[in-house]
């Protein structure tokens, strides 16, 4: 019989995940047309248990759901190994307050980059890396000197390191030799020469100078100081220290429908707030995850879905969510009491007393579970 | 140029520290310089710091000079036959006083066996390295390090005999044990820091076995004959004191029975127990919140205009049994303080049974609480009629490695059949194949493992039980120093809320996260009764939003803003919430309620 016609018949308002996955169980144990159908009343019935009902605190649910187990993460966190080769990239509690913060400025802001198929290799991998990786002169440069006698500084080049990232030292040089500068470079004898176009140059200014070329940009995407290749269940990508999403997006190889920052604020900017949404859950979820805690995802959910409503980030806390709330009672009960309480007494603001803090300090019923419901029966009054 | 340091302060600088560090050694022990003087030469940090200060914490060793320690056979002798004394030994260099930092210059070997050319020092006993405390933990070295911390720590929390003149003093609050033992396994410590003449705690026999299940979770099956026979009874003492005050003014306290016109008099009963003087005579019963001694002051702020002589212008000041205790007055001392006052101290007695949840320990650090109190028929016995007086529960062991309480229990069972302490001293003590060995010519298993009848049907326990004797501490944390409930009581004068604490009989708070739960549970109406302890009910009025005032003169309640009485309606609420409103009020807020029928 074909169960899946069955399914949809009687269960439509089921999730699709839901439905397919008790299809091919049906299919599985080749049930009868009675067993099939006891089996999906009982799945409907208890996909009805599993919902929220009208009233229930969902959001104190996923506050405790999620901050319960964070406070296991404050006592084991902090020293953990960083991941693949070297990149560290801020964990635990740390990385959760940052994301549920929304900082502006991440600890350690980092992008999973994802390829083409066609670069799908460790060579391919490794020169989209080099593509993104940051490179500037000192990155390729073993030794400096300056010339007292000719005035001059002269590089030794690192050819081992020029050759990994692909750069000849033609391509030095006329890197070196782009935009406004002092100087004038050439190559001697292997050697990267840099010849002021002042003659008489003091030794300090060379010395400035000297700083100045070692920070020259030679290759890659700036801001982005570390770029490692890495192989899961047989597919390369490439993990960043350090963030430019517009720019990595261009570069050919990577696959731009995959590619994230780790930065809920970058990922807003680029591809816009749902992206972010989606962002801040993933991100928030995996940091729980990690530390081998067990927390629904549908609580991260909520987290995300509230901080990005309005099309805005919005931290949880003060400046953010905390701060938004509609009541003064409640505003004033979390945090500078005394701002909140004069700003209201100065707009002349009512409180509705709609909401639970509110009702908690004036000892009213709170408008959740069995005190949402306001019909009220006094049988005295006939 | 090592510098160096005399007490913290730079002196000077030298070119040989080692030299220096060694002379400045050497006058010590000649006596050149005080003994107090200890230094030390830190090669890592170039420099030599020499203290002389107070509040250093120092130990004897005994100096070694080229393997051999300094201290013979003959010194030993001749202390013995009170020829010598330890403070001649410091004086000759023997022993030395060592602090913490020079310590760290030295090589102390810890037995004689073990000293080699390099050694400078050797411990005058092993056990030395570990302090009193510790080092009354029999068999120390067959247990984990941290169970004898534990062990040391609740060696300090026993009660015991503290002090033999306890009847004549007034400590505020003292413990004693009524039948105290000193140990059967004991170690020299407890001869050295005179232990004997205070023991705390009781030779008990153990069984090592589950008995129903009581003694889950560390908890203790006691045997109840044994509390009626006196184990683990004490007496709690706590002393109660009233002073005879001087204010200004002339005035001052009365002690005496107060007037009923006094402010804040008690119940007349509340003032039965007091003699004609005002305090409570010896051996009388006393329960909690009885007056020991009447007292009676002046009012703390005298009135300008309305001088009233008598009584009225005095206010009850009497001292009272603490809530939760009671007993029997033990003692009164009339006595004077410095500035001449008459001072009263009374002395309550409280009998401490043992009770369910009371705490005992052994020294090993195993402690537990007692879980049931059963008769003595009931409980296993030997076949020569032995009943433990302790069951313990098996699983407490091996986890916590205390193998040094299992060899307690072989030393004590055969201190007890011998009728001699066994020494359990640190490193020194007897070996476990002597203890076996001598279990074994007293008649019994040499495992310390005895065949067991069950009490209730007196069947034969298939396997063999684990028992002997161990020593054990009853700890100062008892129920009844702990038990507390309440279901209405006093309220704090502010918020009108509960007190805190079991002392202010208070209430136990349903606190911030708590509330969360009630929230996330949807139980709103469960949280609002729970909150309810501080609910009001105030006129507030409809038109102007601000609590109305009741006027008794007129016989009506009335808004102060729009006096009229025809819009005020009764509100519930928190008084903490009305405090809230009256606080804005002061600060000129005008936070006005918007009040609505909700039907």
């Amino acid at each position: 019989m074909d169960y899946e016609e069955k399914v949809d018949e009687m269960c439509e308002e089921l999730p699709e995940k839901v439905r397919s996955r008790l299809v091919d169980r049906m299919e599985d144990e080749d049930l009868s047309e009675a067993e099939a159908e006891e089996l999906i009343e009982n799945t409907k019935e208890a996909y009805d248990k599993c919902k929220f009902e009208p009233g229930e605190a969902i959001g104190v649910v996923s506050a405790q759901s999620i901050s319960e187990p964070a406070t296991q993460m404050t006592m084991r966190t902090y020293h953990v190994a960083g991941s693949a080769q070297g990149v560290e990239i801020t964990q635990g509690l740390p990385r959760l307050i940052e994301i549920v913060d929304a900082r502006k400025t991440i600890k350690t802001p980092s992008m999973d980059v994802y390829l083409k198929d066609d670069y799908q290799t460790e060579e391919g991998a490794r020169e989209v890396a080099n593509e993104i990786r940051e490179t500037k002169m000192l990155d390729v440069v073993t030794e400096d000197r300056i010339d007292l006698l000719n005035l001059v500084v002269e590089f030794d080049l690192d050819t081992d390191s020029l050759d990994n990232i692909g750069l000849s030292e033609e391509e030095v040089i006329s890197n070196l030799n782009k935009g406004r500068r002092k100087y004038e470079a050439e190559s001697e004898d292997g050697m990267v020469k840099i010849v002021p176009k002042e003659d008489d140059i003091s030794v300090r200014d060379l010395q400035k100078m000297k700083n100045k070329v070692m920070d020259k940009h030679l290759k890659g995407i700036k801001g982005i100081s570390q770029a490692v290749v890495t192989e899961t269940d047989g597919e390369w990508s490439i993990q960043t220290l350090g963030t430019n999403l517009k720019k990595v997006l261009k570069v050919e190889g990577v696959d731009p429908t995959r590619t994230v920052s780790g930065d809920p604020r970058e990922m807003q900017k680029v591809f816009g707030i749902e992206a972010c949404r989606n962002t801040i859950l993933k991100e928030g979820h995996e940091t729980i995850m990690e530390q081998g805690l067990d927390v629904d995802v549908r609580h991260m959910m909520l987290v995300a879905d509230t901080m990005t409503v309005d099309g805005e980030i919005k931290a949880i806390g003060r400046y953010g969510v905390a701060g938004e709330k509609g009541s003064v009672l409640a505003r004033a009960s979390f945090e500078v009491t005394v701002r909140h309480l004069t700003e209201a007494s100065i707009k002349g603001e009512v409180d509705e007393l709609n909401s639970t803090v509110e009702n908690v300090i004036i000892n009213q019923t709170v408008p959740v579970g069995t005190g949402m419901y306001e019909v009220s029966y006094n049988p005295q009054t006939e | 140029m090592t510098d160096v340091f005399l007490n913290g302060k730079f002196v000077g600088e030298t070119e040989q520290p080692k030299e220096l560090v060694r002379e400045v050694r050497e006058k010590r022990r000649d006596g050149t310089l005080p003994e107090e003087f200890n230094a030390r030469y830190n090669v890592d940090e170039e420099n030599i710091r020499i203290n002389t200060d107070s509040g250093r914490v120092r130990r004897p060793l005994v100096r070694v000079e080229d393997g051999e320690p300094l201290l013979t056979e003959e010194h030993v002798e001749k202390i013995k036959e009170g020829e010598m004394k330890w403070s001649d030994l410091v004086e000759e260099g023997i022993i030395e006083w060592i602090d913490a930092s020079e310590e760290e210059d030295l090589l102390v070997a810890p037995r004689e066996e073990e000293i080699t050319e390099k050694h400078t020092h050797i411990e005058i006993h092993p056990a030395n390295i570990l302090g009193i405390n510790a080092s009354l933990v029999p068999f120390p070295e067959y247990n984990r390090g941290d169970r004898i911390s534990y062990g040391a720590k609740m060696i300090g929390q026993t009660l015991g005999f503290y002090s033999a003149n306890y009847p004549l003093r007034a400590d505020t609050k003292s413990n004693i044990l009524s039948y105290p033992q000193t140990p059967l396994v004991t170690t020299q410590t407890e001869e050295a820091v005179e232990l004997e003449k205070h023991p705390a705690g009781q030779n008990v026999v153990v069984a090592l076995l589950s008995y129903k299940g009581f003694n889950i979770e560390d908890a203790l099956i006691v045997n109840r004959s044994s509390v009626e026979r006196g184990f683990a009874r004490s007496y709690f003492f706590r002393t109660y004191d009233a002073e005879k005050q001087r204010y200004s003014g002339g005035q001052e306290d009365d002690i005496g029975i107060p007037d009923k016109d006094v402010r804040g008099y008690r119940s007349e009963e509340a003032y039965s127990h007091l003699s004609e003087d005002g305090v409570v005579p010896p051996e009388v019963d006393i329960e909690s919140g009885d007056v020991l001694v009447g007292k009676t002051s002046p009012l703390r702020f005298m009135g300008t205009g309305e001088f009233v002589t008598g009584m009225q212008n005095r206010r009850e000041t009497s001292v009272t049994v603490r809530h939760g205790e009671g007993g029997v007055s033990d003692k009164v001392l009339l006595s004077e303080t410095e500035d001449g006052n008459k001072l009263v101290k009374v002395t309550l007695r409280e009998k401490r049974v043992p009770e369910l949840g009371d705490k005992f320990a052994t020294r090993h650090g195993q402690k537990g609480v007692i879980g049931l109190l059963e008769p003595e028929e009931d409980l296993p016995f030997t076949k020569d009629g032995v009943t433990p007086d302790v069951i313990l529960n098996p699983h407490g062991i091996p986890s916590r490695q205390t193998v040094g309480q299992l060899l307690e229990v072989l030393a004590g069972k055969v201190g007890a059949l011998s009728g001699q302490k066994v020494d359990a001293t640190p490193f020194t003590g007897e070996k476990e194949e002597d203890l076996r060995e001598k279990l074994r010519e007293l008649g019994f298993r040499s495992d310390g493992k005895e065949v067991l009848y069950n009490g209730t049907t007196g069947e034969m326990m298939e396997a063999e039980i684990f028992q002997g004797i161990v020593y054990y501490e009853k700890l100062e944390h008892m129920v009844s120093n702990k038990i507390h409930a309440r279901s209405r009581g006093p309220v704090t004068l502010l918020t009108k809320q509960p007190t805190e604490g079991r002392a202010k009989e208070g209430g136990l708070r349903l606190g911030e996260m708590e509330k969360d739960c009630f929230i996330g549970h949807g139980a709103s109406m469960t949280l609002k009764e729970r909150f309810s302890s501080d609910e009001v009910t105030l006129p507030i009025c409809k038109e102007c939003g601000v609590i109305a005032v009741e006027d008794e003169n007129k016989g009506e309640v009335r808004c102060p803003m729009c006096e009229e009485s025809e819009h005020v309606e009764d509100v519930e609420m928190s008084y903490a919430f009305k405090l809230l409103l009256d606080e804005l009020k002061s600060m000129t807020i005008y936070p006005k309620m918007n009040i609505e029928e909700s039907v």
